[in-house]
């Protein structure tokens, strides 16, 4: 088990590797270098430009130098969590993401939570009871909500909460709560509005949950192991939770690799519709304003989060599963 | 994206009950007998997936979508950018048949609308013209146009004879344009850009894919580590972070190439996936093999005894695909880093309705959406369809 | 549930006309069509035939784990229970009990167990084999977990598995195909069932593996009075194991004797068709063997008249198509279905 799990780090380092060039690319596409549009910003808005400064930044970040040189800089420096500045908002961008970020972490993980709570007994029901109206019934669901994007259900939920019962459903916070330091009423707080967009951001997981789990179950329903256990002299309920659903549970769990991706993406534009202060919104602005040192921040740590999860679990799975684990 | 999820799913439930409902009915009725031993694949799949009701109906929707894309302007009553300040938020026209003397027209019939400003809110407020009756039409001469780029016409397929009567069969925007016909135009560019990046995902699927599955080995190695990298990537930012990066002095056609491209590099990895894992299969097959062994060339085998032999699940990825495509291009539109003004799609139409105030305003700003959710969920069950009727002999 | 007074010798089990009918999507399948035998109180009894004929649908209806419930049942499976103190108790037909009841459930495991054809797959890949032999002493004996772990290491140094403290934590992937079998058989075995339904418990292991397994199975039927139901396909393993035998073809018994009658003086064609497709010491050298020609029909499409008429070398026209035969008595203990013999003792089945 031991060595498994140093296996499976080591594997992802060439992955958070590549991220990291990824996102450095994406932060290099744009034309021209972001210090000039900076300046330009600056000159605009009427004001001085110190060149001494430019040249210090120039430097600093190692512009006009080779790509790669420029690469090295960045990413040794990321890796000690100096992200860069953030020429929009005046400030340094570690300090700018950190609370979006755990935002983000949280309302990725109650969606993931939430995903697996409702999809694992339905998914369950749904096998069980093969062909049975409840059966249709899930089907359809899930059939309909794998069909609408979630940011559409955000904004229709939006609307009907302020058309026909009045009230706002964006954010994370109540006003007295948005910028107060940590507490148990903020924490409590949080929660009361955290499940309408970890609902929104999970219908299409449960949706797609429920048929992953019907059909593994289907597909181990019927195999010899469970007649075995049933000769035993098992009860029927016992015997489908203890023995199919626990194997049917391997490939269900090992779903979260595209899940958490999955709800990560969706979160971005969900919070950008329900005005969430998530990373999503900030994200969306950095790109548009090209601040592309905050922007690349976000996509590495969003990129490098999601594969961290999928690590977390390849670990669970291999703990639930003997056979991976002992091979 | 969630898509992917259907790969390992169970056929559609909803084609199932028919058979399943009676098991002791024959596997075919009478009236529907067919000759399987001498029917060819594609004949036996035509049968199966004939069963599947709902998805029967879906596959006429999509078709359905398709058509309207390509007469876009001939469907539109007007020309989508045709503003009237007077009806801004203007409420969707009521059809009548029945007049305000309480007389049934068999022919559906609107009224003229005039708009006053209600001088306690400054809102518009629309009032019917009950004294004239305006019958809607087949085949109208309205605001003109050119057809493909080919001809000039006028023609519309409905709509009503005078000028000055509008008719707002989803309701007016903000500017007083036609929802409707901003709508039927978007179907060209949302249900257009699912296609054209679908065929470009295949194509590097299928390259990369069928590579990977044919060589196996360290190639199929190195290529499905690729294919986890990016699948274990978010693709929203990635696709933020690519779109953000397009210049913005592109015309609609260069953006509009630009975003397929976007989409499908991100995209092309499920579709490898399903070439791989078919291809895997398929070499296992005793006739590659015996391909093999009488010296057939690689390529020979691949194009002559592969290819055709996994088309129609191929087909059946695709088809599940390409809604994955209209939600990727619609989200993105919708967050004004994909299309923009004056480009008219689903997602960008949809940017009006950001605001909230707007949409409490005149819901039907939403209507956009919910011709994603159709088309979506029409291509999803036609695909389902097609995914079980692609393996004719297992049931 | 019926409580009827039987003399003490009467049979552990009486099959009498069982009939189990599945309602599939491409028809209805009589998979067991009217299978009588008894199995008398440690004694083993062989059950031969090729694949798909009813012989595994025949034993998992015993133990009402046949499909699911919407299979029909039909006949009667008379079963003599074991009163708590071991001694033989009340008969009950089994078929008449509440599918997945209690009194079934009491009966699978501890009174009738079962051993599969596929070790690997009949053991859960996710569960050590330890906790699933330590589930079915719990199920049935209300004892505390360490005294199940150790009555299973018990029965697992029984089944002769080497180093059973060890191997009782192992997961079924880490055990070879025979030791797999071997577990297999101490869990059906913990629990000291009267009756052991064997399905083909050889066929997937090596020939010295099958050889250790069936006189494994053959000592511990000794050691612990039990009787056992042979399911199997091969006619050696019958010869190796069993006092008498049923031959079944389509879901009917054909014939039905004690196994010397049956190798050395066969009366139905079909068994001997089956004899003939096996080689045999002291047949002449150069011989050559026959293999029953053509194919079991499918069950779907069941020949009208006897089963096999269809194949059969002497199949009677306009007799054997036309009607059913009964069981004839050649002598006590030795019954054919064959009009060769007769049309039966009891009844014609023309009506059917």
């Amino acid at each position: 088990m031991g060595r498994y799990i140093i296996q499976r780090i080591v594997l992802t380092i060439p992955t958070i590797f590549a991220i990291s060039i990824v996102s450095f690319v994406i932060i290099q596409l744009p034309p021209g270098d972001f210090l000039t549009a900076y300046i330009t910003t600056l000159e605009s808005g009427g004001q001085v430009v110190d060149q001494a400064q430019i040249d210090a930044l120039r430097n600093q970040y190692g512009l006009g130098e080779p790509v790669h040189i420029q690469y090295l800089k960045w990413i040794s420096r990321t890796l000690v969590g100096d992200f860069g500045y953030s020429f929009q908002w005046q400030r340094p961008v570690s300090e700018l993401i950190g609370e979006r970020m755990l935002m983000t972490i949280i309302l990725s993980v109650a969606s993931l939570l939430l995903v697996w709570a409702i999809s694992l007994p339905i998914g369950i029901y749904s096998a069980v009871k093969q062909y049975s109206p409840g059966d249709y019934f899930f089907t359809f669901i899930s059939f309909i909500g794998l069909g609408i994007p979630n940011f559409l259900l955000a904004l229709v939920l939006m609307w009907w909460a302020y058309s026909y019962l009045g009230m706002s459903v964006g954010g994370l916070f109540s006003q007295q709560y948005a910028d107060a330091p940590w507490s148990l009423a903020r924490v409590l707080d949080l929660l009361a509005h955290l499940w309408i967009p970890a609902i929104v951001l999970a219908v299409g997981g449960i949706a797609g949950l429920i048929r992953i789990m019907r059909a593994n179950l289907l597909d181990e329903l019927p195999r010899l192991y469970v007649t075995t256990a049933r000769a035993k002299g098992m009860k029927e309920g016992r015997l489908v939770l203890k023995y199919p659903v626990r194997v049917a549970l391997n490939p269900f769990v090992s779903t979260i690799g595209w899940t958490l991706p999955g709800l990560v993406s969706g979160s971005i534009i969900v919070s950008v519709v329900l005005n969430l202060p998530t990373t999503g919104p900030m994200l969306l602005t950095a790109l548009q304003s090209q601040d592309m040192y905050l922007a690349g921040a976000i996509l590495l740590l969003l990129s490098v989060l999601t594969v961290i999860g999928t690590l977390i679990s390849d670990i669970l799975l291999a703990w639930l599963d003997p056979r991976i684990r002992f091979n | 994206m969630l898509r992917r999820i259907l790969g390992r799913g169970q056929p559609v439930a909803a084609g199932v009950p028919a058979a399943t409902a009676e098991p002791t009915q024959p596997l075919e009725t009478e009236t529907e007998k067919h000759d399987y031993a001498v029917a060819s694949e594609w004949e036996l799949m035509w049968y199966k997936f004939k069963r599947h009701r709902l998805a029967l109906i879906c596959g006429v929707v999509v078709l359905l979508l398709y058509v309207v894309a390509a007469f876009v302007e001939f469907i539109a009553p007007y020309n989508p950018e045709a503003q009237n300040p007077a009806a801004a938020y203007q409420a969707p026209t009521r059809v009548h048949f029945v007049d305000a003397e309480g007389n049934f027209h068999l022919q559906p019939f609107v009224y003229g609308t005039t708009s006053q400003r209600n001088p306690d809110t400054f809102e518009l407020e629309f009032v019917e013209d009950t004294s004239v009756i305006h019958p809607l039409q087949l085949f109208v001469r309205g605001d003109s146009y050119r057809m493909w780029g080919l001809f000039d016409a006028n023609l519309h397929l409905f709509g009503v004879e005078d000028p000055n009567v509008r008719l707002y069969l989803l309701g007016a925007d903000r500017q007083g344009r036609d929802m409707f016909s901003r709508i039927v135009h978007g179907t060209r560019i949302s249900m257009s850009i699912g296609l054209v990046g679908v065929v470009m995902s295949f194509v590097i699927g299928i390259v990369v894919g069928g590579i990977s599955g044919y060589f196996g080995g360290t190639v199929d190695l190195v290529v499905q580590r690729i294919i986890e990298f990016i699948r274990s990537m978010p693709t929203i930012p990635l696709w933020l972070g690519l779109a953000a990066a397009l210049p913005a002095d592109w015309s609609i056609l260069q953006i509009y190439f630009a975003i397929t491209v976007i989409l499908s590099l991100i995209g092309w990895t499920g579709l490898a996936q399903v070439v791989r894992g078919r291809a895997l299969a398929l070499r296992e097959e005793d006739f590659i093999m015996a391909a093999r062994l009488s010296g057939t060339s690689r390529t020979r085998i691949i194009v002559r005894h592969m290819v055709p032999s996994f088309m129609s699940h191929i087909i059946a990825a695709l088809t599940l695909a390409v809604p994955e495509m209209i939600i990727a291009e619609t989200a993105l539109s919708f967050l004004g880093l994909g299309l923009r003004y004056p480009a008219i799609s689903w997602g960008v139409l949809l940017q009006e309705a950001q605001n909230l105030r707007s949409i409490a305003l005149a819901p039907w700003l939403l209507a956009p959406g919910a011709m994603v959710v159709i088309a979506v969920l029409a291509l999803n069950f036609f695909g389902d369809g097609l995914r079980d009727a692609a393996d004719p002999y297992k049931r | 549930m019926q409580n009827q007074t039987v003399p003490s010798d009467s049979p552990l089990l009486e099959l009498r006309d069982l009939r189990t009918g599945f309602a599939l999507r491409e028809g209805y399948v009589k998979a067991v069509d009217g299978a009588s035998f008894s199995v008398a109180r440690g004694e083993t009894i062989g059950v031969v035939g090729e694949s798909g004929c009813g012989k595994s649908i025949t034993a998992r209806t015993i133990l009402r784990i046949a499909g699911t419930n919407d299979s029909e049942l039909g006949g009667e499976a008379l079963f003599r229970r074991r009163t708590r103190d071991g001694r033989p108790g009340e008969v009950v037909d089994l078929l008449k009990l509440a599918p997945n009841g209690r009194e079934i459930r009491s009966i699978r495991g501890a009174e009738i167990a079962m051993i599969f054809q596929e070790p690997m797959t009949a053991f859960s890949p996710v569960h050590t084999i330890g906790n699933q032999i330590i589930e079915a002493i719990q199920l049935h004996h209300p004892v505390s977990k360490d005294e199940a772990r150790a009555t299973a290491i018990d029965m697992l140094r029984r089944v002769e598995m080497s180093n059973a403290e060890r191997r009782i934590d192992a997961y079924p992937h880490q055990l070879s195909g025979g030791m797999r079998q071997r577990a297999m058989i101490a869990m059906a075995l913990v629990c000291r069932p009267q009756l052991l339904l064997a399905d083909e418990p050889t066929t997937a292991l090596d020939v010295t593996t099958q050889a250790q397994i069936l006189a494994l199975i053959r000592q511990l039927k000794a050691e612990l009075g039990m009787s056992v139901m042979m399911i199997t396909h091969d006619l050696g393993v019958v010869a190796e194991t069993a006092q008498n035998v049923a031959v079944m073809y389509l879901g009917k018994v054909v014939e039905y004797a004690d196994v010397r009658a049956l190798f050395h003086d066969p009366k139905h064609p079909y068994t001997q068709a089956l004899l003939a497709s096996i080689p045999k010491l002291g047949r002449e050298a150069g011989a050559r063997l026959h293999p029953v020609k053509g194919m079991v029909p499918s069950p779907f499409n069941r020949p009208r008249g006897c089963p096999f008429n269809t194949r059969c070398p002497k199949a009677m026209p306009g007799v054997c198509d036309v009607d059913m035969p009964g069981p004839t008595t050649i002598k006590p203990g030795h019954t054919v279905s064959c009009f060769l013999y007769g049309a039966g003792d009891t009844r014609t089945e023309a009506a059917q």
